[in-house]
Order: C-alpha cells, then sequence, then structure tokens
C-alpha cells in the first residue's frame, strides 16, 4: 500500500508533466494525486467497499488540497487538481466493458459501461462539491496563513 | 487619441490573454474572469465577453470596440495557464503596465511549450509504467509498460500534428499499445494484458478535458462544457476502438 501510493506519486508527477505543468509545483501535483489516490484506496479497503463513493471521497480530496496548493503558490487550481484525478480515473472499468463489447456480451457491456460512467461522474462531483465548500469556507474570511 | 490608443491596446491584450488561457486548457469561467479583472484595471467598466472553445468576443462596453478572437490549435500547457495568471495578477495590482503585460503575453505566445516534447514522452511512459504497478501488473513487464505508454504518446502527438485530426492520433496511439501487449503476452511471457494495455493507454486519456468540461458545465458556461464534454468523449471513443480493433481479431 506504502510502495503503491509512492507510485501513484511517479504517476501523477508524470502526467503534471504531459499537461505541461510548471516545474517547480510538480512535485506538489504528484503530492496532490498521492492523495486522491490513498484517500480513495483506504476508502474502499476499510470503510465502504464501493468504487463510485470512494472515487467521490478522493476527488473531494484532490480538490481540497489543490485550492489550498493554488492559494499558497497562487497559480490556477487546475495545475494541481488534474493531475490529481488522473489516478482515479476508471480506465480498468472502461476497459473491461469496452472488452465485453468486442465480446458480445453486451448486458455485462452495458453494465460496466455504465459504472464507469457514474464513476468518471462522481468524480467530477467530487471535484465540484470541494470547490463550492472551499469557496464558502474563504468567503466566510476563515483566515489560512499564506506566504 | 492617445486614451484611444492606450484603450485599443487594453483591449487586444485581454484578448490575447484569454486566447492564450483558452488554447492552454483553462476552465472557460477562469477565462472570462481574467478578461473582466484585466480589462476593469485598465478602466474598461463595462467588458462583457462570450467565452467558447473556439473563439472569443470581447467588447469594453463602449461604442466601436467590439473584437473577436478565434482559438486554433488548442494544446494543454498549464505552464503557460499560470504565467497568464501571473501577468494578469500584476497587471490588475498595478504593478505592471499595460505596455509591460502585453510584451509578456506575447512572449508567452511566442513560447515553444512550457517542457520539452522528450521529456513528456519519458514522464508518460514513467506513468504507464506507475500505472501498470497500480493496476497490479507482474513486476517483471513494467518495462513494456513503459515502451508501450511512452510510444502511444509519442504516436498520438506526432499523427495529430501530422493530421491536424486529433482523434485519429488517439486511435493509433491506442491502436499501437495494444497490439504491442497483444504480441508481448502472446509471445509466451507471462504477461497481463489486461494492465499492460490500460496502462499503455493511460498517457492518452483527456484528463483536461474531462475536468474542464465538468467546471464549465457547473459554473454555467455551457456551449464551452458541452462541446468540451463531446470532444472527451469522442477521445475516448477512439482509445476504445483502438483497443477494441486488437481484442476483436
Amino acid at each position: 500500500m506504502l510502495v503503491k501510493a509512492c507510485i501513484s506519486f511517479i504517476a501523477a508527477t508524470g502526467f503534471g508533466v504531459i499537461f505541461n505543468a510548471p516545474l517547480q509545483l510538480l512535485i506538489f501535483c504528484g503530492f496532490a494525486g498521492m492523495t486522491g489516490w490513498t484517500v480513495s484506496t483506504w476508502t474502499r479497503m476499510y470503510v465502504i467497499d464501493d468504487l463510485m463513493l470512494s472515487s467521490f471521497i478522493g476527488a473531494f480530496a484532490v480538490s481540497i488540497i489543490a485550492h489550498l496548493f493554488a492559494r499558497r503558490f497562487k497559480t490556477p487550481m487546475i495545475t494541481f487538481s488534474i493531475a490529481g484525478i488522473i489516478p482515479l480515473v476508471p480506465g480498468t472499468v472502461a476497459y473491461n466493458a469496452m472488452r465485453h463489447v468486442v465480446e458480445s456480451d453486451y448486458t455485462m457491456a452495458i453494465q460496466l459501461g455504465s459504472q464507469a460512467f457514474l464513476i468518471s461522474g462522481s468524480v467530477a462531483m467530487g471535484l465540484v462539491f470541494a470547490e463550492v465548500i472551499m469557496q464558502m469556507v474563504f468567503r466566510s474570511k476563515i483566515h489560512i496563513p499564506m506566504r | 487619441m492617445v486614451a484611444r490608443k492606450k484603450e485599443e491596446l487594453a483591449i487586444d491584450a485581454v484578448l490575447l490573454a484569454g486566447r492564450l488561457m483558452m488554447q492552454c486548457g483553462a476552465e472557460t469561467y477562469r477565462v472570462a474572469d481574467t478578461m473582466r479583472y484585466m480589462a476593469e484595471s485598465q478602466q474598461l467598466f463595462e467588458p462583457n465577453s462570450f467565452v467558447t472553445p473556439t473563439g472569443i468576443i470581447f467588447t469594453s462596453g463602449r461604442p466601436s470596440q467590439t473584437k473577436l478572437v478565434s482559438v486554433g490549435d488548442r494544446a494543454n500547457d498549464l505552464g503557460k495557464v499560470a504565467r497568464v495568471n501571473d501577468v494578469s495578477r500584476k497587471l490588475t495590482s498595478g504593478e505592471w503596465t499595460i505596455d509591460r503585460a502585453y510584451e509578456e503575453l506575447v512572449s508567452i505566445d511566442l513560447d515553444p511549450p512550457s517542457l520539452p516534447f522528450y521529456l513528456k514522452a519519458i514522464s508518460s511512459a514513467i506513468a504507464s509504467a506507475s500505472f501498470f504497478i497500480l493496476f497490479d501488473g507482474s513486476i517483471g513487464q513494467i518495462g513494456y509498460a513503459a515502451l508501450a505508454g511512452g510510444f502511444s504518446y509519442i504516436i498520438s502527438e506526432w499523427l495529430e500534428a501530422y493530421s491536424k485530426v486529433r482523434f485519429i492520433g488517439q486511435f493509433l496511439g491506442a491502436l499501437f499499445a495494444a497490439v504491442f501487449a497483444y504480441f508481448i503476452t502472446s509471445n509466451g511471457a507471462t504477461g497481463d494484458l489486461d494492465a499492460l494495455i490500460v496502462a499503455g493507454v493511460m498517457p492518452l486519456v483527456p484528463g483536461v478535458l474531462i475536468t474542464n468540461a465538468v467546471r464549465d458545465l457547473m459554473s454555467g458556461h455551457f456551449v464551452s462544457g458541452v462541446s468540451k464534454g463531446a470532444e472527451a468523449v469522442l477521445t475516448s471513443f477512439a482509445i476504445g476502438a483502438g483497443v477494441a480493433l486488437v481484442l476483436s481479431i
């Protein structure tokens, strides 16, 4: 688990490079990705074994941490959140859905496909929810020390 | 006369900033907000803008001052988004004059992508290898995953630049990753076909588009949200088709 968390850090950093994130902030992209992956996996292992809910919570964590980084470095939040949610993309589920389509097993394909769709929907919802909440928090003048 | 010229320059700067951000993959609401802040700091008091992924219309609210700029060649470059953001911040805080800001924006426009291509290819290989491990692939196959990821990225980028059709590049990149994984695993090496394919196509996943599409829809920019969503769906279908073609053989 710890090793995999480090690997998700590397993966998210790699995606930071692919999307041309500023070099000095790459580590923080990786950190956002690691947070998202760790939170969602931890949720799935210990709290509730549901891919949708854990992705939602993971994306929520990514968005919060991306918001904090964005405030600290005065950079658009998107820099961190995009690399952060990549480990949450339901690649395996989507792939399996595709494989079942090819095998003409449409019942299974539709089941997996809608699951993949809902997971990506919940990732998106997690991002948006956290952002709305962070905006409310910062509007209510709670002071978080900035550089 | 001088005032008029200054106004003209301010509008140009605002539009240039908007176009750069849109090209480099910023969220639509951020583009609109940045343009408004910049305009207001330059005494254009009723700025209105209509921002879509393919073009931006901006008016300063006075007669004869409406301009349109079209947004071509989109390429994700978050580094440039951050730089434009920085320019706009300095301009609105009064630290920079409009001339200085405009020069900086032009130089951002002319600069090559923030990071060189080979670095991106290498890092997509590394990212693919890491994803291979995350998807429970066996450690011995990690090199193949890196190769699949790196080359699928290179192929898709080259073809995209060559053919001007985004989806062809992604389709062939995914096709390559799947063919590669198929041959590796059928050659007797005890590979994990599924993990190898998924990890190989990971660098092609339209992460920026998915995120932005939802954010745009939520902030009420429906035109950009729907069109970015359509692009994301088409990209995913291109990737899926590339993989499915190989699996069906």
